[in-house]
């Protein structure tokens, strides 16, 4: 994982600096050169100290956004993304984004103002008991009302959010704390180390059952998480694979920790993954997980999830195991260091004939895929995002927003690289990708920068695109318009005998919305004008929004109902441009 | 089944929520909770009993360890251990009635620590079970039960080198204690 620290700050003798300026010479030590927020009176002194500090500050539209930001800035970066808001409104405007980083275990601060600690609980004006409604949702949080605890309090929160793990902290800082003043001395600061998980050690008797496992499985299957990314253990998993040939299925936010065009990725597994992928881990004999939590949504059933398989489960966090799926092997520990002592007791093995049979399993589907049909005039989301992955040659970053389109660009662009694939997975929070996208391009300016996102999520936290234009940033945005919350109705159209109740959406011309931003753009409708749309969005030297009126009533197959097992998916209709 | 967990947290502000939200958001029952002083400066001990199913204890543990402001956990389960629970219990008792309610008391060796013209109150130290037991016998009586105030179960692992806390923490872990009970000895009455 990256790192923020600022070696610099360190010595800088210790000096009696205001509560507000403690904040940002905190931030400033802990390296910090971009923060997300929006004032307000409870944070006032805050802000009014910032000149002082060499730190950027964006100014969101909703505090939701300022989350998401930081939020996407670590996911990008692998650094603590920060988020500042004031008390009450300011502060609960935050939770989702918060719920949103806790469920994807992203390290992000958030920053609050709170009333006077003198009238701390007795419902004074813009008051809310943040720390109360936060709890379930962050990793930890602190309520500071003493000036010479805030230092302290702020490197905590860096610790713990990127600590084992990773989530967000919350810092509430009352206005008085931030007002008064005491000796700043960042080293002194230094919060003690964390205290290791007792549960969380790598037993040698472990690592030897994992390995007769590998050495004897005859179909193993890697399923590849987002801890791979969190932990930085892409080359082991890859050595892993690669020296017992075993194929790999990833997770949503798994996507990018092994390379997409490598002959052993099979491709993302769960409820819309390819079907030669879940019939591949029904199959087997020997799953390894790395980093992964069996999530409902790439089980399926549980009782008959991969009932022929024994399962090594490599986990950071002691509290995921056996919690969905029973596991023979737990490894617990952080991924890296696990496969760093798992690799040397793996010898090369033959995988050839398992591979051979998933390559029967998965016959003609690839062919028959959607993007290899004749274009008869359908604009469909998956050509458009196969095109954009072809143009822009694989290496955007992709910021998707919930929704089919999030579906289909997982499913058809092809990430090479980790941090490639921005995306809410746990909580599936719309509104996730624009705020997202510019916390993303603010953690990497030189990176080409992608927003794809459905029109009911866009509308959510459209309001950034003020932000994007204040900030004069450069963001590509392509709204996959289809005039209905297209999962949802995807769903009716499945299990509620397409009463498409509350589904159709009626949205403004985002072209014109984008203008009204100062924002170029132009709508696509047919296939044959993506190529030069695509080009002209990357480049256009200011952000860009391109409006894809795609088709209607189009569905992201395969799908595994809800209640299903892993290999009882409803498949992708024979001829699909024929009825239509 | 029901687990039992010692839990050593920081005696601070808002640590009670946390552990309390853990079991709420993972929607157990918490069964009895006390916490008090530690032997330890600056640690509260937890007792909390819960129902929860037999797998739920590791994932509980673990999820407890994950709270900053736990230091320990202990899930005693099965073991060997000392536990004992307080109650006060009232009761309306006239001078006429009062003699049976003492011939109880006796008989659960419990005390009368209040004595008032229409009432009187009990207390009794022991196993839950015999709590049970008391205030089954006083509600089949004649006089009313008015009051019953429980402290929750108060637990200790038998013998102090089979502490998992203890070892935890690298306190007298190793040590042969001079007065532990030898394992499966009678627990003194």
């Amino acid at each position: 994982m990256g790192t923020n620290a600022n070696p610099q700050a360190s010595n800088q003798p210790p000096a009696r600096l205001t509560g507000a300026e403690i904040v940002w010479a905190t931030l400033v030590g802990e390296g910090v050169t971009d923060v997300f927020g929006y004032p307000g009176g409870a944070i006032l002194p805050v802000y009014d100290a910032l000149r002082k500090f060499p730190i950027h500050h964006t100014l969101v539209r909703h505090e939701q956004g300022a989350a998401h930001m930081a939020d996407g800035y670590s996911r990008a970066s692998g650094k603590v993304g920060v988020a500042i808001a004031t008390s009450g409104p300011g502060a609960t405007n935050l939770v989702t984004g918060i719920a949103t980083a806790m469920l994807d275990s992203i390290p992000i601060v958030c920053i609050t103002g709170n009333v006077s600690s003198k009238v701390l609980g007795s419902d004074a004006f813009q008051e809310v008991d943040i720390t109360g409604i936060t709890l379930p949702v962050t990793k930890h949080n602190f309520l500071v009302n003493r000036t010479e605890d805030i230092a302290p309090a702020i490197r905590s929160a860096f610790q713990i959010a990127k600590s084992a793990r990773p989530g967000p902290v919350l810092v509430d800082i009352t206005k008085d704390a931030q007002q008064g003043t005491a000796l700043f001395d960042f080293e002194a600061a230094k919060p003690r180390s964390v205290r290791p998980h007792p549960m969380r050690k790598i037993e040698e008797s472990g690592l030897a059952q994992a390995a007769e496992l590998i050495r004897n499985a005859k179909r193993p299957v890697i399923l590849a998480g987002h801890g791979i990314i969190e932990s930085g253990a892409e080359s082991q998993v890859r050595s892993l694979a690669e020296r017992a040939q075993i194929p790999v299925a990833l997770t949503l936010l798994g996507l990018g920790a092994f390379p997409a065009s490598h002959p052993l990725n099979l491709g993302m597994m769960g409820m819309h993954g390819e079907s030669w992928v879940n019939h591949a881990i029904q199959e087997a004999d020997l799953l390894i997980a790395c980093g992964m939590r069996f999530d409902d949504r790439v089980t399926g059933a549980v009782s008959t999830y991969a009932t022929k398989a024994k399962k090594i489960h490599i986990e950071v966090d002691p509290a995921e195991i056996n919690k969905i799926i029973k596991v023979d092997v737990p490894l617990i520990g952080d991924l890296r260091e696990v496969l760093e002592s798992l690799l040397p007791q793996i010898n090369e093995r033959d995988g050839s004939s398992w591979l051979k049979t998933i390559e029967t399993i998965k016959g003609d589907s690839a062919v028959r895929d959607i993007k290899n049909l004749p274009d008869l005039g359908h604009l469909y989301a998956a050509h458009v995002i196969h095109d954009i992955w072809r143009i822009t040659g694989g290496d955007a970053i992709v910021v998707t927003d919930v929704g089919q389109h999030q579906m289909w660009e997982a499913q058809y662009y092809h990430h090479e690289r980790p941090r490639t694939l921005i995306t809410s997975g746990g909580l599936g929070t719309m509104g996730f990708a624009l705020p997202a996208a510019i916390g993303a391009k603010f953690a990497c300016p030189e990176k080409e920068v992608w927003v794809i996102a459905g029109d009911g999520g866009f509308q959510m936290t459209a309001s950034e695109l003020s932000t994007i234009a204040q900030e004069k940033i450069k963001i590509n945005i392509a709204v996959i318009n289809n005039g209905y919350l297209g999962m949802v109705r995807q769903w009716q159209e499945f299990f509620y005998e397409r009463n498409y109740e509350s589904t159709p959406m009626v949205s403004p011309d985002f072209v014109k919305l984008a203008g009204a931003h100062g924002i170029d753009g132009l709508t696509v409708y047919a296939r044959g004008e993506v190529d030069e749309a695509v080009n002209t969005a990357r480049s256009a030297p200011g952000a860009f929004l391109l409006n894809f009126k795609v088709e209607k009533e189009d569905s992201v197959y395969p799908m595994i109902p809800v209640g299903n097992a892993l290999h009882e998916m409803i498949r992708r209709p024979e001829s699909v441009d024929s009825g239509k | 089944m029901l687990h039992t967990f010692v839990a050593y947290v920081e005696d601070r502000p808002g640590v009670l929520t946390r552990v309390a939200s853990l079991f709420r958001r993972l929607n157990i029952n918490i069964h009895s909770l006390t916490v008090g002083r530690s032997e330890r400066a600056g640690l509260s001990r937890m007792t909390v009993v819960c129902e929860a199913s037999a797998e739920a204890g590791h994932r509980i543990q673990a999820s407890l360890y994950k709270l900053e402001n736990v230091v320990d956990v202990d899930d005693i389960a099965q073991a060997p251990s000392v536990t004992r629970e307080l109650a006060l219990i009232k009761v309306s008792a006239t001078p006429r009635t009062r003699s049976q309610v003492f011939e109880l008391v006796e008989v659960f060796r419990a005390r009368i620590v209040d004595l008032a013209p229409e009432s009187l109150t009990i207390e009794m130290t022991g196993v839950e079970s015999k709590i049970e037991g008391l205030i089954q016998v006083l509600n089949e009586g004649e006089d009313r039960v008015l009051e019953i105030c429980r402290s929750g179960k108060l637990t200790m692992r038998r013998g102090h080198h089979t502490s998992g806390v203890l070892k935890a923490m690298n306190v007298g872990a190793d040590e042969p204690a001079e007065e532990t009970l030898e394992t499966g000895a009678v627990e003194p009455e």
